[in-house]
């Protein structure tokens, strides 16, 4: 017998106060605030007095690294779905660079099984295009797709896929399951050795520069492509002002092209190599404040569909070196709706149904997690699955990478203050996250 | 024993002190007369001053061998001051350097004919603890074998560290450690606008005896 | 000057301090005794990632010549792909008690990371870190610089001069730095420094070989050598090391820089000819080690108005005197004069 859930006074999507009544696994009902009482007929009710909180749908993360498997030193299914429950979401996508690199059914159902057994969250493995990453041979979409794991989203993600043929046989293959090729846009050749923005910081602090044309040439390559095969692209942390353009330009056509942008784009800028601290090293790597206003207005305007956080833990040693020796990447389960409040509510960009749209229901529409019974995305709505985040939008936090439920400690917000907080995250009616805790029983009541 | 105010005494001439009870040891015909005495001690000790090198150790050591020099060659009109003076910075050879800011380099010019034999007269201002001189003796150990060095300053305020004595000296001031003993000279004290007259000033220091402690 | 990373961080009045005090430190070394006692019982370590003979040497005599111990520490191929980390180093050098670090790495910022991640207390100076900065070259090239062109020249002095030079800036000297700027940490430190010390630089390169981003730098920048010889005048024109693999791309992230080693001396050599176009009293420089014929002829390099030699010797004052600025004050953080 699950815990029933009495919240009360709560803004879904920021708007009117509602209480809602989430019972098994579903919103049960919705009813103005204040109206609605415990039924008598149930023991075990926790009311939840959430004047004040903004509920939005469970996240989905269209793009999460949990390193498992291989890399469990850095983070595990467990602690990476925990993090993420932390953060709000209630569902993610697991990228396929592991080790064993999932492009195989059986890896990717071990990431599920993993995933389900946790509890956290819904984990929804990527499946790696080609076989090793190594952008020659197709892998077996096909079988990934059929699996238990149901794969819809592939991605060599940390890798692109260079080859233009490779890349349009992809696009066409997954068009058979309805899939979508999520594309990690670098020019191979023009980024050799690269290890930061290429422009005025880089020349200056003589590191090789990853220059934007590196990824807006794949871009505009991939949505021709896409237009030619009448298959559906998704590209992957776009990060320059000029991939912005080249995706509003498809969409434009009519291109069927999604494109999502990472929260350390939004509000980072490569200012912040200058001491190289490798915490700022991340690929696509931190572009300038152009860029960080034009992928803002890319976001608020439609063209970007969606924020994913491309969290992608590290081990305290392979950041703890130098710049050129340290691994790509940064953490942002745990911080990604606080800085979407802060570069686009509190600025007035978007409202926090536009929150619910590139953070829940949008992303769960690309990834094809939207309808059945174990839907993502969904409204807060009676009758729908009860995946819900409650939000206190007032709350300020500084940021502390070892108070965090992540197992690495990489985050760039170290030390930074973020406004907002998770107050608690339902995944199907049941409470991985109370009162900003994670409910650490998520695993034995899933099983 | 030496010439000298032996009271010191107000005085009318320097500048307005910072410290209001700084007083004026030596006045400008003091320091002229100390320095014309030391003159002539220095040949007389040295039956002349044909192998005679004067290094003034900077700041104020130099500007004083310049003045003994212009003396010598007064009384042996024969003397190029050129040839008589050098200047020698003796900073990198001290051994208090990590117990202060870091010191400007000075510079260190010998005589044309250097001090290979020479009779080498270290001069400088103040003599105080001995580590400055000790200091240039091994510079000047680095820079040639003299055939004898001696040593002249214009105030002993004593309080030795070393076995170090002077062997011509302007004035003894028996001083106390606390008190702060201020030489100023025409030559390189004098900003713009506003000339000094030479004065050696006794008073009392403000940061209390380790001011003049890297003497 | 609790460091020296890059000539980006040095004021002009800090430039000029160094600059006084290495031609002290100069004038000592013509001496018959060249040691001077001043850093005994300091440690200096060389920590040297990247092989440079030269400049490891350079700095090992001036912490000789100045009586401080000295560690050479070489860590042979990459630290990069493998063997101790960057930071256990560190400890271990923090371990022993080193006074000053001297590091070399190909990773830019790797010395900066030495100074500001707390692995360790010591001094640090960059002797040469990826495409980042040189700057104790940079420092060598300005005194160089100084010596034969620097102070109040009016009366038509012409030659080295130390004393006319003392306490001088480059107000007004016209530089041109000729060649592979983008890989170049020597021209990075070069522009930084000597615009601070009001010279004029122009760097001179194809386009290939300049980093994206140049235009903010503060000098101006040309493809054409001959063209700059003309119309700038160069009072000083360095010419800076154009690497083999350059050519082939190998390497290097990419194509070649340019088409082959004879078209880039025939637009960017200094030869006979393009000497002879400088003004009388103008000097000729390169960090070394040269490609004779490449980016140099024989000619230029053996002229009369090349100092590459004595750009050698002056390195060795030069670190000498960062040395004692570094080490020789008290250990609070006013190493004054240095802020």
């Amino acid at each position: 017998m699950s815990t029933t859930y009495l919240v009360t006074g709560v803004a879904p999507l920021g708007g009117e106060q509602v209480d809602l009544l989430l019972q098994d696994g579903v919103i049960a009902q919705v009813a103005p605030a204040g109206t609605l009482t415990a039924p008598d007929d149930v023991t075990d009710v926790v009311t939840i007095d959430a004047a004040g909180l903004v509920a939005l749908p469970g996240l989905v993360d269209l793009h999460t690294h949990l390193r498992e498997p291989g890399r469990e030193d850095a983070e595990t299914i467990a602690s990476g779905t925990r993090a993420a429950a932390v953060g709000g979401f209630t569902a993610v996508h697991a990228m396929a660079n592991t080790t064993p690199v999932a492009d195989t059914a059986g890896v990717v159902e071990q990431v599920w099984r993993l995933g389900r057994d946790a509890g956290w969250v819904d984990v929804h493995p990527v499946g790696a295009v080609s076989v090793g990453l190594a952008g020659e041979q197709l892998a077996e979409l096909g079988a990934m797709a059929d699996s238990a794991a149901q794969v819809r989203v592939f991605s060599d993600d940390g890798k692109c896929v260079h080859d233009p043929i490779l890349m349009r046989r992809a696009l066409e293959y997954v068009k058979a399951f309805d899939g979508v090729v999520a594309q990690h846009a670098q020019e191979p050749r023009l980024t050799e050795g690269a290890q930061m923005n290429e422009g005025v910081v880089s020349a200056e602090i003589g590191l090789a520069g990853w220059p934007a044309v590196a990824e807006e040439a794949i871009i505009a390559r991939d949505v021709l492509l896409a237009e030619h095969v009448g298959s559906r692209l998704h590209v992957c942390h776009l990060s320059t002002a000029g991939s912005v353009e080249i995706v509003r330009w498809a969409k434009g056509r009519g291109i069927d092209v999604t494109a999502e942008v990472t929260p350390h784009h939004l509000i980072l800028t490569d200012e912040l190599a200058r001491d190289y601290d490798p915490t700022f090293k991340v690929n696509p790597p931190l572009r300038t404040a152009a860029d960080v206003e034009a992928v803002r207005a890319g976001l608020a305007d439609g063209t970007i569909d969606i924020v994913a956080t491309d969290h992608a833990p590290h081990t305290r040693e392979d950041k703890d070196c130098e710049w050129a020796a340290a691994a790509f990447g940064m953490t942002g389960l745990e911080t990604a709706l606080s800085v979407v409040q802060q570069t686009m509510v509190d600025t007035g960009r978007m409202s926090w149904a536009d929150v619910a749209r590139v953070m829940s229901s949008a992303p769960a529409r690309i990834g094809r997690v939207d309808v059945g019974p174990q839907a993502q995305g969904r409204p807060i709505a009676e009758g729908e699955p009860a995946n819900l985040v409650l939000v206190d939008p007032a709350a300020t936090r500084v940021v502390d990478g070892a108070q965090q439920a992540t197992a690495s400690g990489n985050t760039p917000f170290r030390g930074r203050e973020l406004p907002g907080r998770v107050v608690a995250t339902f995944l199907r009616g049941r409470a991985t996250v109370l009162d900003g805790a994670t409910v650490e029983t998520a695993a034995e009541v899933t099983a | 024993m030496n010439a000298g105010a032996a009271v010191p005494k107000k005085s009318p001439t320097s500048p307005a002190p910072s410290d209001a009870t700084e007083t004026v040891v030596l006045g400008e015909a003091d320091v002229a007369r100390a320095l014309t005495r030391i003159a002539h001690e220095i040949l007389e000790r040295n039956k002349g001053a044909q192998d005679v090198v004067l290094l003034g150790i900077p700041t104020r050591g130099v500007p004083l061998a310049l003045r003994l020099a212009d003396r010598l060659a007064h009384v042996e009109p024969g003397l190029d001051v050129e040839s008589l003076v050098g200047e020698l910075d003796v900073t990198m050879y001290r051994d208090d350097l990590h117990k202060h800011p870091t010191r400007a380099i000075g510079t260190t010019t010998l005589p044309a004919s250097g001090i290979d034999g020479k009779v080498v007269v270290l001069v400088d201002d103040v003599l105080y603890s001995g580590r400055t001189i000790r200091a240039a003796l091994d510079a000047i150990n680095d820079l040639g074998r003299p055939r004898a060095v001696q040593l002249a300053t214009l105030v002993d305020r004593g309080h030795r560290e070393l076995p170090i004595r002077p062997d011509y000296v302007g004035k003894n001031l028996p001083t106390s450690a606390s008190e702060r003993v201020r030489v100023r000279l025409a030559e390189v004290d004098s900003a713009d606008g506003a000339p000094v007259t030479d004065a050696v000033t006794i008073s009392q220091s403000a940061s209390g005896a380790t001011t003049e402690a890297a003497r | 000057m609790k460091h020296l990373l890059s000539t980006a961080d040095l004021a002009r009045e800090d430039a000029i301090t160094i600059l006084d005090t290495a031609a002290q430190m100069a004038a000592t070394q013509s001496r018959e005794i060249k040691k001077l006692p001043t850093l005994r019982g300091r440690t200096v370590v060389n920590l040297f990632y990247e092989d440079s003979t030269r400049t490891r040497i350079s700095f090992e005599t001036a912490a000789k010549r100045l009586s401080a111990d000295v560690i050479n520490f070489s860590a042979k191929g990459s630290s990069v792909s493998k063997g101790e980390s960057l930071k256990d180093t560190a400890l271990t050098l923090a371990a022993m008690g080193a006074d000053a670090v001297v590091c070399r790495h190909q990773a830019s910022g790797a010395p900066h990371l030495l100074a500001h991640a707390g692995w360790l207390d010591s001094a640090v100076v960059n002797a040469g870190d990826g495409m980042h900065q040189h700057p104790t070259q940079a420092l060598l090239d300005a005194f160089t610089m100084r010596r034969h062109l620097g102070g109040d020249r009016t009366d038509g002095r012409v030659g080295p001069d130390d004393a006319l030079v003392r306490g001088a800036d480059l107000a007004g000297l016209r530089v041109a730095i000729v060649g592979d700027v983008l890989h170049s940490r020597v021209a990075r430190s070069n522009v930084h420094l000597l615009h601070t010390l009001g010279a004029h630089v122009t760097l001179v390169a194809p386009p290939t070989l300049l980093p994206v981003g140049v235009g903010t730098w503060p000098c101006d920048v040309s493809y054409h050598l001959d063209e700059t010889l003309r119309d700038v005048a160069p009072d000083v024109v360095m010419m800076l090391r154009v690497q083999r693999e350059r050519m082939s791309g190998s390497g290097t992230g990419g194509g070649a820089f340019f088409p082959n080693p004879l078209e880039y001396t025939r637009k960017y050599g200094l030869d006979a000819r393009r000497l002879a176009l400088l003004p009388p009293h103008s000097i000729v420089m390169h960090p070394g080690p040269m490609n004779r014929g490449l980016e140099i002829s024989a000619e230029a390099a053996d002229s009369p108005r090349a100092v590459i030699v004595e750009q050698v010797a002056n390195g060795v004052a030069i670190r000498m005197a960062v040395l004692y600025l570094l080490l020789a004050g008290d250990d609070s953080t006013e190493r004054a004069p240095i802020s």
